[in-house]
């Protein structure tokens, strides 16, 4: 497969230079031509006017017999005895993609620790139609050496044919490590998972600028669609595995479906025979140690909560550093209400102040001057809170609420402290 | 004492913007950098080489010609030898094949005690290459460090937890994936620049290293780009409607656990 350049078709207007996101092409002799930066992205296709350039598709054949594969796994990690959130949203995606690839096919959990008998019935619950049990002394705390031999040895013996795993800090360091001893693809940070092709064109219609009148809804394709963000949030991409098995994803938290708890259901538990020596392991944990959230700077924020004029003096932050402890974030400020003396110029967001991109930012009395929306626009969610509805800060929000804010801050941490 | 700092130059996305009219990547103007995680991996072994003075840091990275420039850059900052992997066969390599192009050339450089790189770089965000490097190359591996330190050859270090940190001890020779809380890297050094300018980078093609063919580059890779895409532009946003502070409230809580936010 690659991208290749028509030559007779070419008129060397650059266009594709300008969008390639790899700097992949190059003019020589006023031809476009792709070099080895090229990750056969396609963002060049539709750039060209001239139709001239065009991906080649090779069949290939792969190394291993897709059809050997079957189930779809999914790595429920739990921490001192207690399940993450993203094993559960996991088992709730497994489940659904299972049923997309057939009514036979299984999810399964694959459960690791100590002692994670406990552990069992909530897996069946929420949705696991099979749990693989690895219980062992020496997996008692999570070790790469550890955990990579159990899994990469189970999925050697059973065959699942998609393995999916939290992108946590254990499940991107486990993960990397077992698809490359097992020789197969890995793709990193997924926000969402297809099989069904017509679910994946729904997708690609409602929420992209992809154009696709020319993909089939009933091709039959059945690899796993893993879409992901690329290029610092830029540019998604779905990347396929299709030639090698399992297909492996790691899956950000918090954003796939748990199944609704179903309290009492069952499933059935295979024992996996872990196979591990103390020879085995390489690296030894001294000690996990807890720590109490940290202060973070406003740049690397998830939640910014900014004040602004509207807060009538100094003494309105004392709000805004409520409402920042209680969702987590960090304390912003406008140019204004630096420049009237309530807060320091350190907290100061936009043009001559920080740049932030937070996962949240609340702009709290913030009227949405230009130098200001500069600083924070392309936070992923901005919600304004403002008693003049013509300010323009409601043109960039994405939850306008109008209305005091001294009577709406305190309603959002009673709610949010109920969480 | 030899350490290994395998490097990236990638784009600078903060960089990067979005054609508002075409919805495509304005790359234009975009620099190229040493990838910020890099560039604590490679500054942890410059302290080393701080204390020890008798350590030779050797800078790998793999990418096209253009990638000598950042090469450069880590001479000036202080590393002591520096090779390029080029070649038009490593082109298009996905994680598992980018780790086989540099095993195969870390291999070839010989005898190390410790390979340091970033956890992650910026046009990617897969955090995938470390771990799959150390296990081409069959070395312990420890990602997101954060805090490092050695004594008689025992490597004591913290690993960054979502909630916390773990101590980890291992001995060498291993794969430490850097992260940015580890340090501060530190400029390039006048004397530094001097050295880079007329230095001599190592290139190496694919039959310089020896790698089997069918392990790296675009056709050997496991994953290959099906689509890509520009996400929808965001529309404008809602009003939350409500008479009194508490329904606004509500309102916009409950909306916030619908899409998963909260």
């Amino acid at each position: 497969m690659a991208i290749q350049v028509i030559k007779e078709k070419c008129k060397g207007c650059t266009l594709c230079v300008k969008a390639c996101p790899f700097n992949a092409i190059e003019m020589i002799d006023r031809l476009a031509v792709i070099n080895e930066k090229c990750t056969v992205c396609n963002q060049c296709i539709p750039a060209c006017k001239f139709d001239a350039i065009i991906k080649t598709e090779e069949t290939k054949k792969g190394p291993v017999d897709l059809s050997a594969y079957k189930d779809v796994w999914v790595f429920t990690e739990q921490r001192e005895g207690k399940l993450m959130n993203v094993a559960l949203e996991l088992l709730g995606e497994g489940h659904r993609i299972s049923r997309e690839i057939g009514s036979d096919t299984k999810v399964c959990a694959v459960l690791v620790g100590g002692n994670v008998d406990h552990l069992i019935d909530e897996l069946y619950a929420y949705g696991a139609d099979l749990v693989y049990v690895a219980s062992d002394p020496l997996l008692e705390r999570y070790t790469t050496d550890g955990y990579a031999k159990v899994i990469t040895d189970s999925i050697k013996e059973y065959k699942p044919e998609i393995v999916l795993f939290g992108a946590t800090h254990i499940g991107r360091d486990l993960a990397p490590r077992i698809a490359a001893r097992l020789d197969t693809g890995l793709t990193a940070d997924c926000t969402r998972l297809d099989v069904n092709t017509g679910n994946y064109i729904d997708y690609l219609d409602q929420y992209t600028t992809m154009n696709t009148k020319d993909m089939d809804r009933n091709d039959g394709n059945k690899n796993l669609k893993q879409t992901r963000p690329a290029f610092g949030g830029n540019l998604m991409a779905t990347i396929v595995c299709p030639t090698h098995r399992p297909q492996m994803s790691t899956v950000r938290p918090g954003v796939m479906d748990k199944l609704e708890k179903m309290q009492g259901r069952k499933g059935a538990r295979v024992d996996l025979k872990p196979d591990l020596k103390q020879d085995d392991f390489f690296v030894e944990v001294v000690e996990v140690v807890k720590a109490a959230k940290q202060m973070v700077s406003l740049t690397e924020a998830q939640i910014v909560c900014s004040g602004g004029r509207g807060l009538g003096d100094a003494s309105g932050f004392e709000l805004i550093k409520k409402l920042a402890s209680a969702v987590g974030g960090v304390v912003g400020a406008s140019r204004a209400a630096v420049d009237s003396g309530w807060i320091d110029h350190c907290h100061q967001v936009g043009q001559t102040g920080t740049t932030v991109k937070p996962k949240i930012y609340f702009a709290c009395g913030i009227s949405g001057a230009i130098q200001h929306l500069a600083g924070m626009q392309t936070s992923d969610i901005i919600v304004a809170i403002n008693k003049n509805p013509e300010a323009p800060i409601f043109e960039v929000a994405d939850y306008g609420l109008v209305g005091d804010l001294f009577k709406i801050i305190p309603e959002i941490i009673t709610q949010w402290d109920k969480e | 004492m030899k350490i290994i700092v395998c490097v990236k130059q990638v784009p600078d996305t903060n960089e990067v913007k979005i054609d508002p009219v075409k919805g495509t990547l304005i790359r234009e103007g975009v620099p190229s950098i040493l990838n910020h995680d890099d560039a604590n991996a490679l500054e942890e072994a410059l302290k080393i080489k701080d204390e020890n003075p008798d350590t030779h840091i050797t800078v790998i990275t793999m990418g096209p010609p253009q990638a000598k420039e950042m090469l450069q850059e880590c001479i000036a900052m202080g590393a002591d030898d520096a090779v390029l992997l080029s070649d038009r066969a490593l082109g298009g390599s996905d994680t598992w094949a980018t780790s086989n192009a540099l095993a195969a050339g870390i291999r070839k450089l010989g005898e190390y005690d410790i390979i340091f790189t970033g956890r992650q770089a910026i046009d990617g965000d897969t955090a995938q290459v470390g771990p799959q490097l150390a296990e081409k190359l069959k070395l312990p591996q420890v990602t997101y460090v954060r805090e490092f330190a050695m004594d008689e050859g025992m490597i004591t270090v913290k690993r960054a937890l979502e909630n916390g940190y773990e101590v980890l001890k291992l001995k060498t020779p291993c794969v430490l994936t850097a992260i940015k809380e580890l340090n501060c890297p530190r400029y390039m050094s006048v004397r530094g620049i001097y050295k880079a300018a007329k230095f001599d980078i190592k290139v190496w093609n694919a039959a310089d290293i020896g790698v089997d063919l069918a392990k790296v580059g675009l056709d050997a890779s496991p994953t290959n780009v099906y689509k890509s895409f520009t996400p929808a532009k965001k529309g404008k946003g809602v009003i939350v409607e409500g008479d009194t502070a508490k329904e606004i409230a509500d309102g916009f809580i409950s909306d916030l656990k619908k899409k998963h936010i909260i």
